[in-house]
């Protein structure tokens, strides 16, 4: 290609993510989300079949593995067209998480027994970490592993009442360092697997909790080097997600912009007094810092740049930031209509608010960033 | 995405790494890396000289307003090797600020307005540094409402008359040129009876008064016109039209101003890392960090902003007004910055000479110089109703005064 300066997705890829918005209108729209959200169902089955028959689900898996074998970059333009829609399915956690530890660390047999199944869509995969209030660190894992198997309880999973199998972060050995944790994969449906939807600050990606009395687990990749491969994959997932929360801050502003064209008050549309105007324009610089943000993460990503781990912190503070700001502001400027169940602002300000927790929180992510910073600014 | 160069801009890359390491002013390397933000390293260096013999240097091997067509004294270049030549000229860039008014706006409005005769005389001495420009147009009855400026000219044989006031003029007291909007008709809109001229600052019955600012220095002046004639053969534009006229320079202004601005945080970062406190360096502090974390995405969302607007650029689309976020992030930004290296220096933050306070009192400096740059071209209020219009397509401001003859306009609030 050799093109000066592309700092741009390409022809292709934007015409990916027309097709993808296309489909997400069609299937995801804001009233199949209300489905979920007032409805028993945990996830969008239909939806999800869609979206694997449309082979989203497979596309930066390689094709021996039964993925389609494209880049990252086109697994980013499908991530932020799933946060415009506001998607209640569990990919992120089946592709961003499960998948990515599979290819991150899975031997070769670990991967030809999930992988296809990922990429089709016929199982469903989840990352199980956190154990309760506070960030996630090796010391507070209790879970722990011994003679193959697993007892403990995560709290909360995502999408783990949904998933087949979940990726599991567990202790192999003493101390309470990075180096006593493992990673595990476990069958959900197994026995001595007990698990429970929560309540949630947003139903439309169900959560469980998760207590595992004995079960059996298997290693992924070398004991001891948990904590290093998790490292790792949420960088990977960090852009990702990044994409679904840009994704989610453009429409929150675009619902805002629309809405402030039409609400008149005082004789004017109301997007014409300054203090409106002014808000929107706040929101879309960040929406803008966020997009060039996640796309520095985009090319840190689908290169294998060694600027990764600073470029994935960055498009994730830039793009958790954003979509809080665009989704709260959204509500605001819609007034108090905004706060009614009716009205759809509250699809994104729970999601917004949801996607700032999940894979650590912003100040776990801001705190990674500076410590990356720093160790290059040393260099 | 990708950020490599095609073998042509890649050689046209190594043809400018060349000539500047063998051309540029070495000797001022270290101190114009260590000044800005309204701090300066090079005491002592008539910034002045120095500043042109660069400029003519570069003009005279081509390297001189890029983009501008040869015959006017550029080189005919692409926006993309003009990018180029940016990245690559590096800290000898601060060199060009004496040329930035002069080379960003009054070129392009000469370029788009004057005679052809004139552009081929006065062009290129502008882009050799020879001569230096000015920008006539903020009044204090018009800053962000420029359309309501006062300054008058009236016809008198082949010349016009000039009286009345300008403020804010930048580098007013260097310039030999300048061009100047004045109002040629109070008795229509005021959008409508405006004349844009250019002029020699050394015409008779001009007054240069240097203001005196927050930060002690004097970048911007009073400019009084008595009686100052121009004749009507550097009139810019038709008469009445010159709202019209200076919409070319301000767009202009926003670009060249709004590309690549910094924020500070780059020495914040660094300053956190050797900052002591009773817990070890500050940066290991997680307010610190928090806060850091902040400056540091906005920051770089501004460096890759630019590269997606480079990115357009190479594809021959031209960048718009979504430029406007450059300044609107990078002015409140310095100036957070500022407070929080301060508030981090605690009582010493109040020191303003170079040998008490910290890091060469660079923290100080930019907290009084930073308001100014959530002032200048376009206050960050003018950059947010911007967005707001030109980009998100809201409704634009009633404006009361737009369709009432300027003479019957109120001109006080009570």
């Amino acid at each position: 290609m050799g093109r000066d300066m592309e700092f741009d997705f390409s022809d292709d890829q934007k015409q990916l993510k027309d097709q993808a918005r296309r489909f997400l209108e069609a299937k995801s729209s804001p009233k199949a989300v209300r489905a979920i959200l007032e409805g028993p169902e945990p996830y969008d089955k239909a939806l999800w079949q869609g979206l694997a028959e449309m082979g989203f689900m497979g596309t930066a898996i390689p094709e021996e593995y039964g993925g389609l074998g494209a880049t990252y970059l086109e697994l980013c333009v499908i991530a932020e067209e799933l946060g415009r829609a506001v998607a209640p399915v569990p990919f992120a956690s089946s592709i961003f998480l499960a998948a990515e530890f599979l290819l991150a660390a899975g031997s070769e047999e670990q991967k030809q027994a999930y992988l296809p199944k990922l990429a089709s869509g016929e199982i469903i995969g989840c990352f199980a970490l956190a154990e309760g209030v506070g960030a996630a660190t090796p010391k507070r894992i209790q879970a722990d592993v011994a003679g193959g198997k697993l007892s403990g309880t995560k709290l909360p999973v995502l999408d783990g009442d949904v998933a087949d199998f979940a990726i599991v972060a567990a202790k192999t050995g003493a101390g309470n360092d990075a180096r006593s944790i493992s990673l595990f994969i476990v069958d959900l449906k197994s026995a001595n697997v007990k698990r429970e939807t929560v309540e949630t600050i947003d139903p439309t990606r169900s959560q469980a909790k998760i207590t595992f009395s004995g079960a059996a687990a298997e290693l992924l990749g070398a004991e001891g080097d948990g904590w290093n491969i998790i490292e790792r994959v949420l960088d990977h997932a960090a852009v990702l997600t990044a994409f679904e929360q840009l994704g989610g801050a453009d429409r929150a502003l675009e619902m805002a912009r629309d809405y402030a064209l039409d609400r008149m008050a005082f004789g004017r549309p109301i997007g014409s007094f300054q203090a409106v105007k002014h808000m929107l324009a706040d929101m879309y610089v960040s929406a803008t810092l966020a997009r060039s943000n996640c796309y520095y993460g985009a090319w840190a990503l689908s290169t294998g740049s060694s600027e990764l781990p600073e470029a994935a912190a960055t498009a994730r503070v830039s793009a958790t930031q954003a979509y809080q700001h665009c989704a709260k502001n959204n509500i605001q400027v819609h007034g108090g209509m905004g706060f009614t169940w009716q009205f759809d602002c509250h699809l994104y300000y729970r999601r917004s608010n949801l996607l700032a927790l999940t894979l650590g929180s912003l100040s776990t992510w801001e705190d990674k960033l500076i410590a990356r910073l720093r160790a290059k600014n040393a260099a | 995405m990708n950020f490599d160069d095609t073998p042509q801009e890649a050689a046209f890359r190594q043809e400018v790494r060349s000539w500047i390491a063998a051309n540029a002013p070495k000797q001022y390397e270290t101190g114009l890396k260590t000044s800005g933000f309204g701090h300066t390293a090079l005491e002592g260096v008539d910034i002045i000289k120095v500043s042109k013999e660069w400029q003519k240097k570069k003009f005279d091997a081509g390297w001189a307003c890029l983009h501008w067509p040869k015959e006017y004294g550029g080189r005919g270049a692409t926006p993309i090797e003009r990018v180029i030549w940016q990245q690559e000229e590096g800290v000898y860039a601060a060199l060009s600020s004496l040329f930035i008014i002069g080379h960003g706006m009054c070129g392009p409005t000469m370029m788009a307005y004057a005679s052809e005769e004139h552009k081929r005389k006065y062009l290129p001495l502008l882009a050799a540094g020879e001569h230096i420009w000015c920008q006539l147009f903020s009044e204090t009855a018009g800053g962000s409402d420029l359309a309501g400026l006062r300054t008058k000219a009236e016809r008198d044989g082949d010349d016009w008359v000039v009286n009345g006031q300008k403020i804010w003029t930048s580098g007013a007291q260097h310039s030999d040129y300048g061009i100047l909007i004045t109002r040629t008709d109070p008795t229509v809109p005021k959008h409508k009876g405006l004349t844009m001229f250019f002029l020699d600052m050394k015409s008779p019955g001009i007054e240069i008064r240097p203001i005196k600012q927050v930060n002690g220095q004097s970048g911007f002046n009073e400019v009084y016109f008595t009686d100052v004639r121009i004749p009507d053969s550097q009139r810019l534009g038709k008469v009445g039209d010159g709202w019209n006229v200076s919409l070319t320079t301000l767009m202009n202004e926003r670009l060249s101003i709004g590309a690549g601005m910094p924020t500070g945080f780059p020495e914040l970062l660094d300053f956190c890392c050797s900052l002591e406190t009773d817990n070890g360096p500050a940066i290991d502090n997680p307010a610190v960090r928090s806060k850091l974390a902040s400056y540091a995405v906005r920051t770089s969302g501004l460096k890759y902003t630019a590269f997606r607007s480079i990115s357009a650029l190479s594809k021959g689309e031209t960048p718009g007004p979504e430029n406007s976020i450059g300044k609107l992030v990078a002015g409140p930004t310095m100036q957070e910055i500022a407070m929080f290296a301060l508030d981090l220096q605690a009582e010493a933050g109040a020191l303003l000479s170079p040998e008490q306070a910290a890091a060469s009192a660079r923290f100080q400096a930019m907290l009084l110089r930073s308001p100014a740059t959530r002032v200048e071209g376009g206050t960050d209020e003018i950059l947010r109703n911007i967005i707001a219009e030109r980009v998100l397509g809201l409704p634009a401001d009633i404006r009361v005064d737009k369709a009432v003859p300027f003479n019957q306009i109120p001109t006080s609030g009570r």
